[in-house]
């Protein structure tokens, strides 16, 4: 039996002070969104009246049943192929991008910091580097292929820049953010041994990130090959070309076969990060 | 070992009147006034109770507190008057071995322990330790020595809280630094392992000439392990001599006059004895009585 506290102590646990601002919090968020809502016209009613009921039971008609015939599906496995290289190409230059970016603005390799506020020049060093980022990711990939497609002709090439640099920024901004989550005691003692950056970030860093990392850039791939069908929209191949033109003549049947085909890929993408994430465990 | 034209009894460390904080950034002092000197190839004993400031002045020493006054000088340099790369040099000349040893869970024993060589080896040799380890021998030796050597290719995290804290020392073991800073090596080990460690610690520091500075709070051992006391109490030194001479009334002001008041009190309730100081100048201390 635990002793009974006399009732000014008792007092204390009547009043949590956390309350107030919890509260404060959430009628913040209520007012702020309430507004949006209304601009966006948000009106879900309108999808489940008789008449919008009847052309969208015509439209998914026309999708059934997805063609198979042997030629089609030749071509389509051709370009599935092409979508996947353009999407893995792509990332691969994300990366390649991203790894010295996100090594040179997380502040869990920094020396300055071991004993003093971070000294002016690194700190300044770090926010050019996620000024950058933000940058890169800040025009959508469409954009960007756009203007390649007018540099470097129709194509994958454009296609893989664009995707190149906004996932450069993309992954560079989440990688920088997983290594700063890291338990710091690790690299700290490490550095403050007299290793080096890169040695304290694979001895110390590295091995309680590397889950985290891998399972967000398989889903930065799955997230590729969405962005490369975009693409094909505006000339730089693979599915997304097929499907646009698919969709002007109005075969429903070939578009439902691609489509078929994208749920495939994102779930093989789905498998192999449940793969990896439990290897990595 | 470095090829250094140092011999036994140079200064290692050097404190004139050291004011340090506890952390990093923090401004309040808790070492007031620190003189001390470490001679290269002497083993220190560390005592004092819980915030006496023996972490603090550890974490001084590994330049991982800028101090507020006074001079600090390791291996006859002041490392906050030096450039940061050659200050990061100089770090690689010590080591410090924390309380909670800094493992990443996923990681094996080996790189574990293989990671006090970091400092002295290039970033090629490092990753490709990473890939293979070729010093496993050299990092088996040391985890044979603190009875461990079947461990050497497990996980971190599969290890109870004792055999991390003695792969944080292997670590200490295979690094090539001149002096080892070590905080309480025994929180978590049984009392017969504890002796073995630290007989460990002091044969092979003093095989290699290293200069060896350990935090205790196992009086005897301190006394029976090593040559050197030094005893801190609320920031200051009050005992800096031979162990064999550091008597048991010494021990008992050390550890404060609340145990030696309750020591003297026998047979009186908690209640009956006078606080030293009322928390509240006003109102006496709420009694909480346990039935």
């Amino acid at each position: 039996m635990l002793p009974t506290p006399a009732p000014q102590v008792a007092s204390i646990a009547r009043h949590d002070p956390a309350l107030t601002s919890r509260w404060a919090t959430v009628l913040l968020i209520a007012v702020l969104l309430w507004p949006l809502v209304v601009l966006t016209e948000f009106n879900p009613s309108v999808l489940f009246d008789a008449r919008s009921l009847r052309s969208t039971g015509r439209f998914v008609a026309s999708f059934l049943p997805p063609r198979s015939d042997a030629e089609f599906v030749w071509l389509l496995l051709h370009e599935t192929w092409r979508t996947v290289a353009i999407a893995t190409a792509g990332l691969t230059l994300a990366g390649l991008i991203a790894v010295p970016l996100a090594l040179g603005a997380s502040a869990r390799l920094s020396i300055s910091a071991l004993a003093r506020p971070m000294a002016a020049w690194p700190f300044a060093l770090r926010s050019v580097l996620r000024a950058t980022m933000v940058l890169l990711r800040s025009v959508p990939e469409v954009v960007w292929a756009l203007l390649f497609v007018r540099v470097v002709g129709l194509g994958p090439t454009a296609g893989v820049i664009a995707i190149g640099i906004t996932y450069g920024g993309m992954l560079g901004k989440v990688y920088a953010e997983i290594l700063e989550a890291s338990d710091p005691a690790p690299t700290q003692a490490l550095l403050r041994n007299g290793s080096g950056r890169l040695q304290a970030l694979l001895y110390g860093a590295l091995p309680q990130c590397a889950a985290e990392l891998v399972s967000y850039t398989v889903y930065r791939w799955e997230c590729a090959i969405r962005a490369s069908v975009v693409l094909g929209f505006v000339g730089a191949g693979g599915l997304g070309q097929m499907l646009d033109s698919s969709a002007k003549m109005f075969s429903g049947g070939e578009v439902s076969a691609i489509l078929l085909v994208f749920i495939a890929l994102v779930a093989a993408s789905d498998r192999i990060s449940a793969v990896l994430r439990r290897a990595m465990a | 070992m470095p090829a250094s034209a140092a011999r036994d009894g140079d200064l290692v460390v050097s404190l004139r009147g050291l004011h340090a904080p506890a952390a990093a950034l923090a401004t309040t002092p808790a070492l007031h006034g620190l003189t001390l000197d470490m001679r290269r190839g002497e083993q220190i004993a560390l005592i004092g109770s819980s915030g006496a400031g023996k972490t603090s002045l550890l974490q001084s020493l590994s330049c991982a507190v800028t101090p507020l006054s006074g001079s600090l000088e390791l291996f006859g340099t002041n490392p906050w008057a030096l450039s940061s790369r050659d200050r990061q040099r100089l770090r690689g000349r010590l080591f410090l071995a924390p309380q909670v040893p800094p493992l990443p869970p996923r990681q094996r024993v080996v790189t574990a322990v293989l990671a006090g060589r970091l400092p002295s080896q290039s970033l090629a040799a490092s990753v490709r330790s990473l890939w293979h380890p070729r010093e496993a021998s050299l990092a088996h030796e040391a985890l044979c020595a603190l009875d461990m050597g079947d461990k050497l290719w497990e996980r971190v995290d599969r290890l109870s809280g004792g055999e991390r804290q003695r792969v944080g020392l292997a670590r200490a073991l295979v690094a090539d630094a001149e002096l080892w800073l070590i905080d309480e090596p025994l929180s978590a080990l049984d009392p017969a392992r504890a002796t073995q460690v630290i007989e460990q610690l002091t044969e092979a520091a003093r095989r290699s000439h290293r200069t060896l500075v350990c935090t205790l709070h196992q009086v005897e051992v301190a006394r029976r392990g090593f040559d050197r006391i030094v005893a801190l109490r609320s920031g200051v030194i009050v005992y800096d001599g031979a162990a064999a001479d550091f008597t048991d009334a010494q021990v008992a002001a050390l550890y404060g006059s609340r145990e030696a008041l309750e020591i003297q009190a026998d047979g009186a309730t908690p209640q009956d004895a006078a606080p030293s100081r009322a928390v509240d100048g006003a109102r006496p201390p709420v009694p909480m009585i346990c039935r």
